[in-house]
């Protein structure tokens, strides 16, 4: 059973002449422990598709199942979105995202926190975990001091510290440079093996797709897989 | 409050004897026969009575004129106070004066009265007026003669006139004009009679008996201090109370843009928070954190500055407990209200604008 399926989603803004269709029903399914990539040109639907499957903004049309459970079916919620993001999903985004006036620690024991985790306990974990990613130094100073790097890797701290089942990153390189993208993915790759996530990564950059099993390709919203990208 | 009101508990009394149909001596004029207290003493249930005199005088010392006011007792009688902190009571029938150390004169002091000049041979703390001026006592003979003893000319005056009506009456044109003296210089009145009970005594019915007898009001001491509270000082009390809703209105204003301009800023963060998933009562629950921090900033910083600065207030600044908890909950009121607003704004924000929209 896959870790997420996505069937049919489809995404439609404004209604008759002003319509457009941003995903058209793309399909896709991912196994925990798997890293895929969705590619493709700006406006092709990669980011559309990501909020859909987080239910940041639902698809209009379609069915996502998370763990064999449906979570979104004909574009009706059927969960408590927030819920389900804290608990059974990491997210990864383009700018880092981390909140300023908390320090490195206290960002990645944030969403330990908010799945009820004590305060102590969520800083224990994190701080552990902050030190195998190399970051334990930098876990008590805020993210404004922190290199683009230091600050995306603390993204990916975040984002698999309460073990998601899937772990949606929205082009986490582009600010970055080759070398720095390149730790970044693998960070994530590993970090994904590890903890049997199942992990989705937005970009249009080709150089950062070493590693990756499988590569989508998505034009004006609708989504292939590029066989030659898996294991490539 | 508790100023207004110290003048009367100082004094000690249980009754207040005073002019027919007034509310003497703070709310209203009030004159009484010195001698009446004699009379008054002869009632049953009744241990001590003595007459005392009030008036608020400007002294002329340095620069500013200093405003006191003035109590006229008889020495060791009720009305004294005991509450000497400096210096020793007055002893002395004529021209010592016991000074509040809110007035600032130190012990030694000359200060000319009237017609005399008056020693302050102690000081008292706390003691001071409805209007906030500091208390000083002297005799009552002293108080007497500055608040009823008129001038050479105006006794003169009187004399001629009295001595014109006497001529004008042909049975008392013999009465020589020496024998008018004592009329128009006669300062044997007070404003108000202390009376001080038995323990057994019942202060109401005391009261009853001595305004039927002699023909004077008799209030008791709770009586003298709703009057003072009612009439004197509850206009100010209400003056107070509307600048406290205009400042606490303009506060809550304040705090509620602080703290919406504080979320406008934090857009993008609130909406980390709801992607990250974040329930919206915990992002409600940190702008009102952040709202009530604010508050109770401004409540520790206002409560330490009020301490370090309440001396220097025209009126003694009284910082009871009760009214810093009160404040303390109008405070956090306050915040709460004033966080809705931030708290609409959050609540509004799209979780999308946390995620980049390239593609």
């Amino acid at each position: 059973m896959p870790a997420i399926s996505v069937e049919q989603v489809t995404k439609v803004f404004g209604r008759g002449e002003t319509e457009v269709v941003a995903v058209n029903e793309a399909s896709l399914a991912v196994d925990g422990g798997e890293l895929v990539a969705l590619m493709g040109p700006s406006g092709s639907g990669k980011t559309t598709l990501l909020r859909a499957i987080s239910l940041i903004d639902p698809p209009t049309r379609g069915r996502i199942s998370i763990g064999g459970a449906p979570v979104c079916d004909g574009g009706r919620v059927l969960t408590d979105d927030r819920r389900l993001r804290r608990e059974k999903m990491g997210i990864i985004f383009q700018s880092y995202n981390l909140i300023p006036f908390l320090t490195t620690v206290e960002n990645v024991a944030l969403v330990l926190t908010l799945n009820g985790i004590s305060g102590r306990t969520a800083l224990r974990r994190a701080r552990e975990l902050l030190e195998r990613l190399d970051l334990g130094r930098r876990a008590d100073i805020h993210p404004a001091t922190l290199s683009g790097g230091e600050q995306q890797r603390v993204a990916v701290a975040r984002a698999v510290v309460n073990e998601p089942a899937v772990i949606l990153a929205d082009e986490p390189t582009a600010a970055l440079d080759t070398d720095r993208g390149k730790a970044v993915m693998e960070l994530l790759r590993r970090l994904g093996q590890e903890r049997r996530a199942a992990v989705i990564v937005v970009t249009h950059d080709h150089r950062m797709l070493e590693g990756f099993d499988r590569v989508y390709h998505m034009v004006d919203g609708r989504i292939s897989e590029d066989d030659a990208g898996r294991g490539a | 409050m508790e100023d207004a009101l110290s003048l009367v508990r100082v004094m000690g009394a249980d009754l207040w004897v005073v002019q027919k149909d007034t509310n003497g001596p703070f709310a209203e004029s009030s004159r009484v026969p010195e001698d009446v207290y004699r009379v008054i003493r002869a009632v049953p249930g009744v241990r001590e009575a003595s007459p005392i005199a009030f008036q608020s005088v400007q002294l002329r010392l340095g620069p500013r004129p200093l405003r006191v006011q003035l109590i006229g007792h008889r020495p060791g009688a009720l009305g004294a106070t005991a509450a000497v902190a400096a210096g020793r009571p007055i002893v002395r029938s004529r021209y010592e004066i016991l000074i509040d150390k809110k007035a600032g004169i130190p012990l030694g002091t000359k200060i000319p009265l009237g017609r005399a000049t008056f020693t302050v041979v102690g000081l008292t703390e706390g003691i001071v007026s409805s209007a906030g001026d500091p208390a000083a006592f002297v005799s009552l003979r002293d108080a007497q003669e500055l608040q009823f003893l008129k001038a050479n000319e105006s006794i003169r005056n009187e004399r001629a006139r009295l001595e014109a009506d006497l001529r004008a009456e042909p049975a008392l044109a013999d009465v020589p004009g020496s024998a008018l003296a004592p009329i128009v210089q006669d300062t044997h009145l007070v404003n108000a009679i202390l009376v001080r009970l038995e323990p057994w005594a019942d202060p109401v019915e005391t009261a009853r008996r001595i305004e039927r007898w002699n023909r004077y009001r008799a209030m008791t001491t709770p009586e003298q201090e709703e009057v003072l509270a009612k009439s004197v000082i509850e206009r100010a009390r209400q003056q107070i109370l509307l600048f406290r809703i205009i400042l606490l209105a303009v506060s809550t204003v304040i705090i509620a843009l602080i703290i919406y301009t504080m979320t406008l800023e934090k857009t993008r963060d609130i909406a980390t928070l709801k992607v990250i998933g974040a329930p919206d009562w915990k992002i409600g629950g940190l702008i009102l954190q952040e709202s009530l921090t604010l508050g109770l900033l401004g409540f520790g910083l206002g409560a330490l500055l009020i301490a370090l600065i309440a001396d220097y207030f025209p009126r003694r600044v009284a910082i009871v407990p009760f009214d810093q908890y009160v404040l303390l909950a109008i405070v956090a009121g306050i915040c709460l209200l004033a966080s809705v607003l931030g708290i609409r704004r959050a609540l509004a924000v799209d979780p999308t604008t946390a995620l980049g929209g390239g593609g």
